[in-house]
């Protein structure tokens, strides 16, 4: 008996544990049902958590603010603890209630509690002496002690297996005492991944198996299309923390809490209202039948108390006296940030869209000036409320020929909502031009081009995106055969149309122009001068053209072509940091302690550069809009074309 | 007892698209009604039950919408009557005048005098304080009366009352259209042709000056030239008090 003592506690705390998963899984198995393969998903567990979970632990966190918080510390802390715990686990389970392998495997276990400690001391040097702000503390504090006594515990108690000392007995003081270290360990361990900051063990490795967007995995392109609204649901988006999918609500529980996504969120860096790590583990608190904030230890909500929230899986997630306060809702700018950051593959944005589609579709709450603009797209198929005749007004002397005057063109020129706009008029000539240098003749849909349905998309009127899409997509459709790709100046358009347009039956080859003119110059069909000026330049990542469409290089090789050199920001390329337009935020304008472009105006400044560029006309408009003194703002066609003129 | 309140809502149109919406004082009308504490309002329209566009009405958050179902350019002023007649509303609210049809902004007046019922034009809010209505009544420049009328009381709504809620999708589908036969209509005949209005370009008065001096004359010297008072860095006191006279004097504060 006496010696079976070890392997005992260990075997009861997985049964709790066993219990306790039970009981979680009914929490998920409340949302609503959801198409799983369950088999693939366990079979490519395996190779997502090897490569995808990997890849993103190993990136550094954004912003880190403490020295040696690296990705590469958090993989090695992770391999070095979770694989000892394991192995050390059935072990344990041999040596100590089997009492099989003789020394060996005693041998072997102190192994492996020798490796655990390795990645212990890198556990400490996370949590010792401070903290990241972006980590949480509460049960994670007490993380570095429970491993600590698990290794003692079962050292000294392998320690007689292993011939090195007599065998002795646990009813002594000293043996009582040590006893009592060892359960505890084992509760905070096994039992606590069923609730405890453990529980993204076994949640996460769950998760990974039924992630609601199996596509994402292995993927050369972001998987970044949102998804359709479920078309026999009886509330149209989410209210109620049931109204998500099971294997959302999974997702939500795999949260580790390491605030990665915190740490990138440009809400969060101006003081707006949101986290998302918060609104995560709030959706988390809410699919329990009393909910709270009460036990979250991490970073409020900018402005916001943290403990007076409440829910329960039944309950609204969205109210100024609920779970989600609206402003929280309405901050998300849609950027992906999070989503890319999260080492959970976590897809915040999804359930931000499918929040924000009950508020718009059931109650008719989506918040300042935003209903205006879902009217007007209504009634009029553009988002300033002008007819869609007047979309081409400044282009009245290039003569741009329409689409149905022509019998074919290389180049469909979508114009979007740039085009009843000033400042980006200048880049849309600016691309027409360089079109025809190169010897394009784009055509354009005129009249006929609709709102692509962005901003009704994000800020949850779906019906109003179907609308807009099933109309772009009957006249495209009769158009077939007469155009061989569509060019945009605008990324959401690219997004909308190439990504989110084919669910509705739409499939059309869809570039962004920074994707054409780099193969324009690299084709030799357009010969721009070597800008000489020496200005550092930098360049500005669009959200939907780097982490929803993965193109991060041409915009790169368009200015290598005019022979400008890139400093690049901390934040770029992927990793980059949103303008402040997305999602409709411009709309429903939550206010913060800064504006979101301001932030990221200091970003440009951090490099000193002269001028940024720019891939987008949202973004131009929004870091035009910082004050002086500022860096100047350009479209990568608005420089192009200089470089080609002056080339002449 | 719940203050029974009809609201009569139109086909509106937008002025870009001529696309069929909500109208826009319409739907201001409704909101000045469903912001009445408990409330009991009637919706109505007179004209097509089947215009998809009076479901933008529902969506305000009302359960159903009474469609007095006459043809397209009939007069709807006999059916209104009739219908009113035995509503007995104590309160009729409307837009001032329609986005398409005549658009004459007669409709209120004249269905007023036939049920022998005040009316108050402009109204941009009011407040029911026993059985009378205090209303603010707006006029030229942003500036507001107050007025007082006895229920039962017809008022048309300005643009100057608040934006109407947002139209929610969900709740514009499932409520419900109630269509009621009303006896045929005399037809209304548009005087001369209907087409599209023209925006005159307007003659540009050149103007030269400081940027201030520019921007001035763009807002009208006019309206800004008034009898306003300039104080420059005044006793906390003095400015407050003027602050509290002119409001005083608007009728914005009672003494
Ligand atoms: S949502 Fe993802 S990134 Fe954010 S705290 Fe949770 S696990 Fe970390
Ligand atoms: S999508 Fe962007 S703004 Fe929204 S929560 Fe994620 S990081 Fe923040």
């Amino acid at each position: 008996m006496n010696a079976l003592i070890p392997g005992l506690l260990v075997l009861a705390s997985l049964l709790a544990l066993a219990a306790l998963a039970v009981a979680r899984a009914a929490r998920w198995r409340a949302g609503r049902a959801a198409a799983v393969d369950a088999v693939a998903g366990l079979l490519a567990m395996p190779g997502r958590y090897l490569h995808d979970v990997h890849d993103a632990v190993l990136r550094d966190p954004v912003g880190r603010a403490k020295a040696g918080d690296t990705g590469r510390a958090a993989a090695r802390m992770h391999m070095l603890t979770a694989g000892g715990f394991i192995a050390a686990t059935a072990l344990i389970l041999a040596v100590h209630l089997f009492a099989l392998g003789g020394v060996v495997l005693a041998w072997l276990l102190l192994a492996f509690l020798a490796l655990m400690s390795a990645g212990l001391l890198r556990l400490y040097a996370r949590r010792k002496p401070e903290v990241s702000p972006r980590l949480s503390r509460g049960g994670f504090d007490r993380l570095p002690y429970a491993f600590t006594a698990f290794i003692v515990f079962f050292a000294i108690a392998t320690l007689p297996a292993a011939g090195l000392i007599a065998p002795f007995s646990w009813a002594s003081l000293g043996g009582l005492a040590l006893l009592a270290l060892g359960a505890w360990a084992c509760i905070e361990l096994y039992v606590g991944m069923g609730y405890g900051p453990l529980k993204h063990a076994l949640n996460g490795v769950l998760h990974l198996a039924f992630h609601p967007r199996p596509a994402r995995f292995g993927a050369t392109t972001p998987d970044s299309a949102l998804q359709p609204l479920p078309a026999t649901a009886e509330r149209l988006g989410v209210e109620q923390p049931r109204d998500f999918a099971w294997n959302r609500l999974l997702a939500f529980d795999a949260c580790v809490q390491c605030g990665r996504c915190e740490a990138a969120c440009p809400a969060f860096a101006a003081g707006l209202p949101l986290n998302p790590k918060k609104l995560i583990q709030d959706l988390v608190a809410a699919s329990g039948t009393h909910g709270s904030d009460l036990g979250y230890s991490g970073s409020p909500y900018p402005q916001r108390p943290v403990g007076s929230a409440h829910g329960a899986i039944d309950k609204p997630i969205i109210g100024s006296g609920a779970m989600i306060h609206p402003d929280t809702l309405w901050a998300c700018t849609t950027c992906r940030a999070c989503v890319y950051e999260c080492p959970m593959m976590i897809e915040h944005v999804d359930a931000v869209v499918d929040l924000r589609r009950f508020q718009t579709l059931e109650l008719g709450a989506t918040p300042n000036k935003a209903p205006a603009v879902l009217e007007e797209l209504k009634a009029t198929d553009t988002v300033c409320g002008r007819p869609t005749s007047a979309r081409l007004d400044w282009a009245a002397d290039l003569r741009l020929p329409l689409l149905a005057e022509v019998e074919h063109t290389e180049a469909l020129l979508w114009i979007g909502e740039g085009g009843f706009d000033m400042r980006n008029q200048r880049t849309l000539r600016a691309l027409v031009k360089l079109l025809r240098e190169a010897g394009i003749e784009p055509a354009v849909l005129g009249a006929e081009e609709l709102d692509c349905g962005d901003v009704a998309r994000r800020l949850g009127d779906e019906k109003t995106f179907e609308a807009l899409a099933r109309r772009n997509i009957a006249t495209l459709n009769g158009y077939a055969g007469r155009f061989a790709r569509i060019v945009t100046a605008d990324p959401h358009v690219l997004q909308v149309l190439g990504r989110e347009y084919p669910a509705l039956g739409g499939y059309y080859s869809v570039v962004h122009h920074s994707t054409l003119l780099a193969e324009l110059i690299e084709a030799g069909r357009l010969k721009p001068a070597a800008d000489d000026s020496g200005r550092r330049v930098t360049f500005h990542d669009p959200c939907y053209l780097g982490r929803y469409n993965g193109e991060v290089s041409a915009p790169r090789r368009v200015l290598k072509g005019i022979g400008i050199k890139v400093v690049e920001m901390n934040r770029s390329g992927m990793r980059s940091s949103c303008c402040g337009w997305g999602g409709g935020s411009t709309f429903t304008d939550v206010p913060g302690k800064r504006r979101i472009p301001d932030v990221r105006m200091d970003h440009v400044r951090e490099t000193g550069a002269e001028l940024v560029a720019v891939a987008c006309p949202n973004c131009a408009v929004m870091l035009e809009g910082v004050v002086q003194p500022r860096a100047d703002v350009a479209d990568l066609a608005e420089l192009l074309l200089a470089a080609v003129e002056a080339g002449k | 007892m719940a203050l029974d309140i009809a609201v009569l809502v139109s086909v509106g149109r937008h002025p870009a698209s001529a696309r069929n919406r909500r109208a826009v004082l319409d739907a201001r009308a409704l909101e000045l009604a469903l912001n009445v504490p408990g409330a009991n309002i009637h919706l109505i329209h007179a004209g097509d039950a089947d215009e998809p566009a009076l479901r933008e009405y529902l969506g305000m958050g009302v359960e159903r919408l009474s469609v007095l179902g006459v043809p397209a350019h009939a007069d709807v002023l006999p059916v209104l009557v009739a219908h009113l007649k035995a509503l007995r509303p104590a309160l009729v609210l409307c837009g001032a005048a329609a986005e398409q049809g005549a658009g004459s902004g007669e409709l209120p007046y004249r269905l007023a005098a036939a049920l022998g019922m005040p009316i108050v034009p402009a109204v941009a809010g009011f407040e029911l304080h026993g059985g009378r209505a205090q209303l603010a009544q707006a006029l030229p420049r942003g500036r507001r009366r107050g007025v007082e009328a006895a229920l039962p009381v017809l008022l048309s709504v300005d643009r100057a009352a608040p934006e109407p809620r947002q139209s929610a999708y969900a709740r514009a589908q499932r409520g419900q259209i109630e269509r009621i036969a009303v006896p045929a209509a005399p037809l209304w005949q548009p005087p001369g042709e209907e087409q599209p209005a023209r925006k005159r370009p307007k003659r540009l008065k050149l103007i030269s000056g400081s940027g201030a001096e520019r921007m001035r004359a763009a807002q009208g010297a006019a309206a800004s030239a008034g009898k306003g008072q300039l104080l420059v860095q005044p006793e906390p006191a003095a400015a407050a008090q003027a602050i509290y006279d002119y409001l005083l004097s608007e009728g914005i504060l009672r003494g």
